[in-house]
């Protein structure tokens, strides 16, 4: 399980920083000079430097940053099979994955009677049921909907991943706003990819009419489908029977998990807005910081000597905010959308788990029934037969589902908060850097070159 | 360079002592040098404060914090030979008193200023409270700061009643006070009036104040978003101090998870208290730009005597004139301007010529001793503006030093903040890579 989709970068040539070259400062100044007399301040600043690793650090301050987008569904990354198995993190071999899916290029439709977006999907495959290899369709939103409740009701105790909302609440996002389609884009392709490297989903019909059929097509095979009224009725049957029971025979294991999703809920949830929170205190700081760097330049037009040092402090500053709009960036790019898929994933298994308790709960009630109906035994039994099959296949196909979820989850999230950790250490590193390089020849230097050393 | 009487090694700037430069003093007042400045010659430091309460002059309790000034002399060839250590204990409002007799007595000097006497510009950790322990302490370094700018100051150090501040517990404010310099003391209002209709100020001193008023600004703005930045650097690190609880929780659920959740938890509450210290650290910077924000006002009160001075001697040099122009026209008898004598004398006859003669006698003693007023103030004013540029020039090498060495050690400083973040984030990377 460690393929973790990361794409390791070659190993980079000790690049020349910008400001010119930090090899070339010598950080020491040499021994007995008037330069020693500065004393601690130098020493401590000399220690900043001899303490770094030095060729690491350069790497990573000059790391490409395009590398880093290798975990984002951008949909500038060419479209072939092999670019698209490190585009995603899903441990299923890789190798073996036979249909690829992407999802872009958000349109706007505009008719008398409403506006929409429709994106297009794209799809790649070497399956024998497929027609063609090849694939391009346009789907809306709505469409996206009724796939996932067309695959809900075919398998009700399969774990369906998650589709983003329909509208977003919190925060000023417009319904169409840039931001908004972007994020909603990157949702639904994860939400197909995921329906792909589903064992059992993956060869859903309704999945590949979805991927192949035409706009009209896809219309016409809609309408073949139960009738809004017996899918409601669907609805109030399994909320009645849901009243009723499925509890009291509920098997230890399914106990255990809903338990844990009670819990694992709660704690995502938390998460969620933890790390919202995070964002809106790193955008904060951001704003304050953007106002720091310009007042040092303000400075530096009344003075003569420290002009140059007080230019030099400003551009760090400004330099500091810039990492600090990368380290937001990436926090919305990954953890953020991550944990808010696992928060409607937590939603989700809640359902399944009901919905296996109600099928259970069927098979409860015909059995109660049967025991006060002693003498119609036989007319019941085959009944009883069926429900008890329909039982045993939710519950093996849930318990397998189960387990899958929780190693995807596992290692969503182990590669999240590491990226998250790393997202971090790139800031840190970066802001040292220019920290330093600021403090020798902004600072000390320009000392130096006053003659006081 | 000197032998071993250095100074104790806390690497405040401060402790050196600007280089004074040698413009040619006034030859009343004597200057040191660098090697007989008093701070070469007595350790001083303001080492404790406690509260106190007492009775103030209206009979009434207060509360106040009292600061021990501790002195010692400095042997230059001590072996081993340590001298008494001297103390005695002040208060703020007798700092302030030593203070405003120093800008009497020496107009002509950029004298150092006091830390503040409230708290201001503070981010919302930070109490506004004069007696929160965190501000004291912070005034007692901005007090013995105070101490040592002056006693490496060459004019100032020389002072005697500076030096009975530092030595002599009793009696010291009666001494002061009976030096009489609150007489000398220029008022505002008059300040004010020469600052408007001063009509040919030194060009230098103008721009002077300008740059005073600039770097009073600039630095008022720098301080006040400086404390914002704070505040909200304080909100990103103790944000995430709430991951280490729901971490810990969350743990308790998963099996293969549970450990490196738990462990990443508590690197985040690591995280998260760092932010403390890291804002001590910052307040200090802070503080070190307080003081030229403070000195701004030091270096207006230089150009606002040097203004009085210059008007004076317009003033004195019109009224001259306008006494001579009298005599004149007493003299030959024409009027060329109008006056009231002139009318009234045309209305109700004119003066005699005895009467006449007195009043030329007196207008031309006035001349005299006018002239000669006119020539000393003259010369008092080349005084005061040679040794008064002399000790700005001093000044702006002090400041250009001691602004590099702040920013250099707030650099150093976020550096350090860098690194410490990198090994919080490095440990919890390596717990995350576990789950």
């Amino acid at each position: 399980m460690e393929a973790e989709g990361r794409v390791p970068g070659p190993p980079l040539p000790p690049p020349s920083l910008g400001s010119g070259g930090e090899a070339e400062a010598d950080p020491d100044p040499p021994a007995g000079s008037p330069g020693a007399a500065r004393g601690p301040l130098l020493a401590a600043a000399a220690e900043v430097l001899a303490l770094d690793d030095e060729e690491d650090d350069l790497e990573v301050f000059s790391k490409d940053t395009s590398l880093a987008e290798v975990n984002s569904f951008s949909p500038s990354m060419p479209i072939s099979p092999s670019s698209m198995i490190n585009q995603y993190k899903f441990e299923d071999e890789p190798e073996l994955r036979d249909l690829f899916i992407t999802v872009d290029d958000p349109e706007s439709h505009i008719t008398a009677i409403e506006t929409f977006i429709t994106y297009r999907v794209v799809t790649k495959t070497s399956r024998g049921e497929f027609d063609s290899s090849e694939y391009e369709v346009r789907r809306r939103y709505q469409d996206f909907l009724w796939l996932k409740s067309k695959l809900e009701a075919a398998h009700p105790t399969l774990i369906i991943p998650p589709l983003p909302e329909k509208f977003i609440m919190k925060g000023m996002v417009e319904r169409f706003s840039e931001e908004f389609i972007e994020t909603r884009r990157k949702a639904l392709h994860k939400f197909l990819n995921r329906i792909a490297d589903h064992p059992t989903l993956t060869f859903n019909e309704d999945f590949k009419i979805f991927l192949t059929a035409q706009a009209w097509e896809l219309s016409s095979h809609k309408k073949q489908g139960p009738s809004l009224l017996s899918r409601m009725g669907q609805t109030v049957r399994a909320v009645a029977s849901s009243v009723r029971g499925g509890v009291k025979n509920r098997p230890e294991t399914f106990t255990e998990m809903n338990d844990y999703m009670e819990t694992f809920s709660q704690k995502i949830n938390v998460l969620d807005k933890i790390a919202h929170r995070i964002y809106k205190e790193e955008r904060e700081y951001f704003n304050e910081m953007k106002e720091y760097g310009p007042i040092h330049t303000l400075w530096s037009a009344s003075e003569e000597d420290i002009a140059d040092s007080l230019k030099g402090v400003a551009s760090c500053i400004d330099k500091c905010c810039k990492a600090t709009e990368k380290r937001m960036a990436g926090l919305s790019e990954n953890l953020l959308p991550i944990l808010h898929e696992y928060v409607l994933y937590s939603e989700i298994l809640m359902g399944v788990l009901k919905r296996r308790d109600q099928i259970q709960g069927e098979l409860d009630s015909k059995v109660d029934a049967l025991a006060n109906k002693k003498p119609e035994k036989d007319l019941f039994s085959e009944e009883i037969g069926k429900l008890e099959d329909k039982v045993e296949c939710a519950n093996n196909a849930l318990k397998a589902d189960w387990d899958r979820w929780k190693q995807n989850m596992q290692c969503d999230m182990r590669s999240t908060f590491t990226n998250v950790a790393e997202n971090n250490l790139r800031y840190y590193e970066e802001v040292k850097h220019f920290l330093i390089a600021m403090l020798f020849f902004s600072l000390i230097i320009s000392v130096k070159s006053m003659g006081c050393l | 360079m000197e032998s071993a009487e250095a100074e104790p090694s806390d690497s405040r700037p401060e402790e050196d002592g600007a280089a004074p430069r040698s413009g040619l003093p006034p030859p009343e007042q004597p200057v040191a040098t660098m090697e007989d400045c008093l701070a070469k010659k007595m350790e001083i430091t303001v080492s404790e404060a406690e509260k106190r309460t007492g009775r103030n002059a209206m009979n009434m309790q207060e509360t106040y914090t009292a600061y021990l000034i501790e002195t010692r002399a400095v042997e230059s060839q001590s072996e081993g030979q340590c001298a008494p250590v001297d103390s005695l204990w002040r208060r703020y409002s007798e700092f302030e008193l030593l203070r405003n007799y120093l800008s009497v007595t020496y107009p002509h000097i950029v004298v150092p200023p006091l830390p503040e006497k409230r708290a201001d510009f503070v981010w919302h950790k930070l109490s506004a409270d004069n007696m929160d322990p965190d501000f004291v302490e912070r005034r007692r370094i901005g007090l013995e700061n105070f101490l040592l700018r002056v006693a490496s100051h060459p004019v100032l150090c020389q002072d005697k009643i500076f030096y009975s501040f530092l030595t002599q517990e009793g009696g010291w404010k009666e001494m002061v006070n009976e030096t009489g310099f609150q007489l000398k003391a220029d008022s505002r209002l008059k300040a004010l009036n020469a600052t408007f209709r001063v009509k040919n100020p030194d060009k230098r001193f103008t721009e002077l104040k300008h740059y005073s008023d600039e770097l009073q600004s600039v630095i008022s703005h720098l301080l006040r978003v400086r404390a914002r930045v704070a505040d909200r650097l304080y909100g990103v690190y103790k944000v995430h101090g709430n991951y280490g609880r729901v971490f810990s929780e969350w743990s308790a659920i998963e099996k293969e998870m549970g450990d490196g959740l738990q462990s990443a938890g508590h690197h985040m509450d690591v995280y998260a208290a760092s932010i403390d210290d890291i804002l001590e650290e910052e307040e200090h910077y802070a503080d070190q730009l307080k003081e030229y924000l403070f000195y701004a006002e030091a270096l207006r009160a230089v150009c606002r005597k040097h203004e009085l001075m210059q008007y004076d001697l317009e003033m004195a040099a019109q009224d001259l004139t306008s006494k001579k122009q009298q005599c004149e026209e007493l003299a030959t008898g024409t009027v060329r301007t109008f006056s009231l004598k002139g009318m009234t004398s045309k209305l109700f006859g004119q003066e005699t010529p005895e009467q006449r003669e007195a009043k030329i006698k007196v207008l031309e003693e006035q001349i005299q001793e006018g002239e000669e007023q006119l020539k000393s103030k003259n010369l008092e004013g080349r005084d005061f503006v040679k040794s008064a540029w002399a000790d700005i020039e001093r000044f702006k090498e002090q400041k250009n030093h001691d602004l590099k060495e702040a920013l250099i050690s707030y650099a150093v400083m976020q550096i350090s903040m860098c690194k410490k973040g990198i090994q919080v984030w490095t440990n919890a990377k390596e717990c995350f890579s576990k789950m």
